[in-house]
């Protein structure tokens, strides 16, 4: 996901000479033909989140469109105030990438996981907050961050995910992605969740459970009127996200809910990582694991509050 | 530079007194204000917008005019009485400063005040937005200047010197930073909170040429602005040596008057009579 995107930065800049790029402290290689082919556009800057976010503030003030790329965490937690003051205040025309979204640094320990960058950057007003499942979906995103007016917070994923989204169904910034059909539960997802909701719902279907699924690319603008379409139907909603649940693609989802007002009751659960740093090294896998971000939990809650609402239950797996 | 018998400074003149009292009108009209920051910077943004900046109040997005940042938010009030005075707004916006309908507040903003290039009052970003403003003129092959004041206080922040490393790396000759070097923070004397000497030094250091100045002299401003840059291979800063308050003897030098939220009739009083008549 980080290659397509990197990638497709250079091709964006290939064709609109507005586009410039920043770095902090990127690895080896990172966008080496891009700063070949365009060095003037090219800033490879050093350790200064802070600094960087207001340079490329100034830059986009002047009439470009800055993609910043560095590590999540830093990106989001470190420059807090620039993000903002500079970018969300001025409407600054900046992107920032920010490299490993979630757990996917779980060896390197909580310093490097951005576990609540979604809840972070969605408080900000003005700001555009974006998770693709997967580089083909962060394919379909790319250009349309060009024309976007605003700071854009893209979320990386781990890299090498699997291909979860679709080609055929169109991509729009801010307008969620209905999945599946199913009249027995709403599944809701971001990032690299997706997939999870896909699986889990096959499991659901071949027992006997029929659950819908709305993918939330965009956590800001939230799609409220999408999720509420469907959560109208369903008397099961499960979130699922690779983040905390205070604040992010949960919080979002039980915001829409609360003010919705429906007639009918409904069972709403949130699946994420709990309000607690993360206290084991591993892999993104295995943390995962360890908080039930998981197919298999996502199937047995599922299936656990229908049983509950007294709908259809589940028929033995 | 003593006072005469009158109590009205003999080193201020007609225009540096007006738009001081330009100040107190909005310190009346708002019950409060940033004043002795503002005072220390009247004569540093006055010489600029009179000598130096090239900019048009009627189209204050011009592509070519030169950028000015007041990084240093709070001394708002200096900006904006220059600012009235060149035509970007009028004057009667001071009657309704930091009040609902109006569009002058507390701290300056980008889009909603003219001229105003950049949303400051927190501390340590604006610099950075000049180098961004530098780079991407360089980019774009335009020779406009961008002209960032910051505060000595403000200097404490880490962002500032890695905008300066940023601007030394580039050369960005066309930046030019001016620090209002009034030694004087909220809380009390920078030497007792966060002395910044060798100031000069470090800015040298940082890869910039480096001048120092009476930041209330407005011949000496002129004439270091004009030589601008200091180093055609360089970012030029340049150290105003100023009074925070100058102008009021009461509050030069005293923190009392760093921030006023309660002002009273009296308090404006006092103060347009330190500033003499018209």
């Amino acid at each position: 996901m980080r290659q397509t995107c990197l990638k497709m930065v250079y091709d964006l800049a290939l064709k609109d000479e507005r586009i410039f790029f920043v770095g902090s402290d990127l690895g080896a290689g990172t966008l080496d033909q891009f700063k070949k082919s365009m060095p003037d556009r090219f800033f490879m800057e050093g350790v200064s989140e802070g600094h960087l976010t207001s340079m490329a503030a100034g830059m986009a003030m002047d009439g470009k469109v800055v993609y910043f790329n560095t590590i999540a965490s830093f990106l989001t937690r470190r420059s807090f105030e620039q993000n903002v003051v500079d970018l969300a205040l001025h409407r600054a025309n900046v992107r920032l990438i920010g490299n490993g979204g979630g757990l996917a640094y779980a060896p390197l320990g909580p310093t490097h996981e951005a576990i609540e960058d979604l809840a972070i950057m969605r408080a900000i007003p003005n700001m555009t907050v974006v998770a693709c499942a997967d580089a083909d979906e962060m394919r379909r995103l790319m250009p349309q961050t060009v024309a976007h007016r605003g700071p854009i917070y893209i979320r990386l994923a781990k890299g090498g995910d699997p291909i979860a989204s679709r080609g055929d169904l169109p991509f729009t910034i801010g307008k969620a992605i209905p999945m599946r059909a199913g009249e027995d539960a709403l599944i809701v997802t971001t990032g690299i969740t997706l997939k999870l909701g896909l699986d889990a719902a096959a499991q659901l279907s071949s027992r006997g459970l029929e659950a819908a699924i709305l993918h939330c690319h965009t956590i800001k603008p939230f799609d409220a009127e999408s999720l509420l379409s469907l959560a109208e139907k369903a008397p099961v909603i499960v979130t699922i996200e690779e983040h905390s649940v205070l604040g992010g693609l949960g919080g979002a989802v039980a915001e829409a809910l609360a003010e919705a007002g429906f007639p009918t009751a409904k069972r709403f659960k949130r699946l994420g990582i709990p309000d607690v740093f993360p206290d084991e090294y591993g892999s993104q896998a295995s943390l995962m694991k360890k908080y039930g971000i998981t197919e298999q939990n996502l199937t047995e809650t599922v299936a656990k509050l229908c049983t509950s609402m007294g709908g259809r239950r589940p028929q033995a797996a | 530079m003593g006072d005469n018998s009158a109590g009205i400074p003999a080193s201020l003149d007609g225009r540096s007194r007006y738009l001081r009292k330009c100040i107190v009108r909005m310190l009346e009209a708002g019950g409060r204000g940033h004043m002795g920051a503002a005072f220390s910077l009247v004569e540093i943004i006055r010489v600029l917008y009179d000598d130096v900046l090239r900019f048009d109040p009627k189209r204050p997005d011009w592509k070519g005019r030169d950028r000015f940042i007041l990084s240093k938010g709070h001394g708002c009030l200096a900006l904006y009485s220059v600012l009235a005075d060149k035509g970007f707004f009028p004057e009667t916006e001071f009657s309704k400063f930091c009040k609902s309908d109006g569009i002058l507040g507390g701290h300056p903003e980008h889009g909603k005040v003219p001229g105003v290039e950049a949303s400051t009052g927190s501390l340590g970003h604006g610099l950075s937005i000049g180098v961004g403003f530098t780079l991407s003129a360089r980019h774009d092959g335009a020779g406009h200047k961008v002209v960032v004041v910051i505060g000595d206080g403000e200097s404490n922040e880490g962002s500032i010197w890695e905008a300066a490393l940023s601007a030394g790396k580039h050369k960005l000759s066309n930046l030019t930073v001016v620090v209002d070097y009034n030694k004087q923070q909220a809380c009390g004397s920078i030497l007792e909170v966060q002395d910044m000497e060798p100031f000069a030094d470090k800015w040298k250091s940082f890869g910039f040429a480096c001048a120092r100045v009476d930041g209330h002299d407005v011949h000496a401003l002129r004439s270091v602005f004009s030589r601008l840059p200091l180093d055609p291979s360089k970012p030029t800063a340049i150290l105003c040596d100023t009074v925070k308050g100058k102008g009021i003897p009461f509050a030069e030098h005293n923190p009392e008057w760093h921030h006023k939220n309660k002002l009273s009739p009296e308090d404006i009083r006092s103060l347009l009579a330190a500033l003499g008549a018209d």
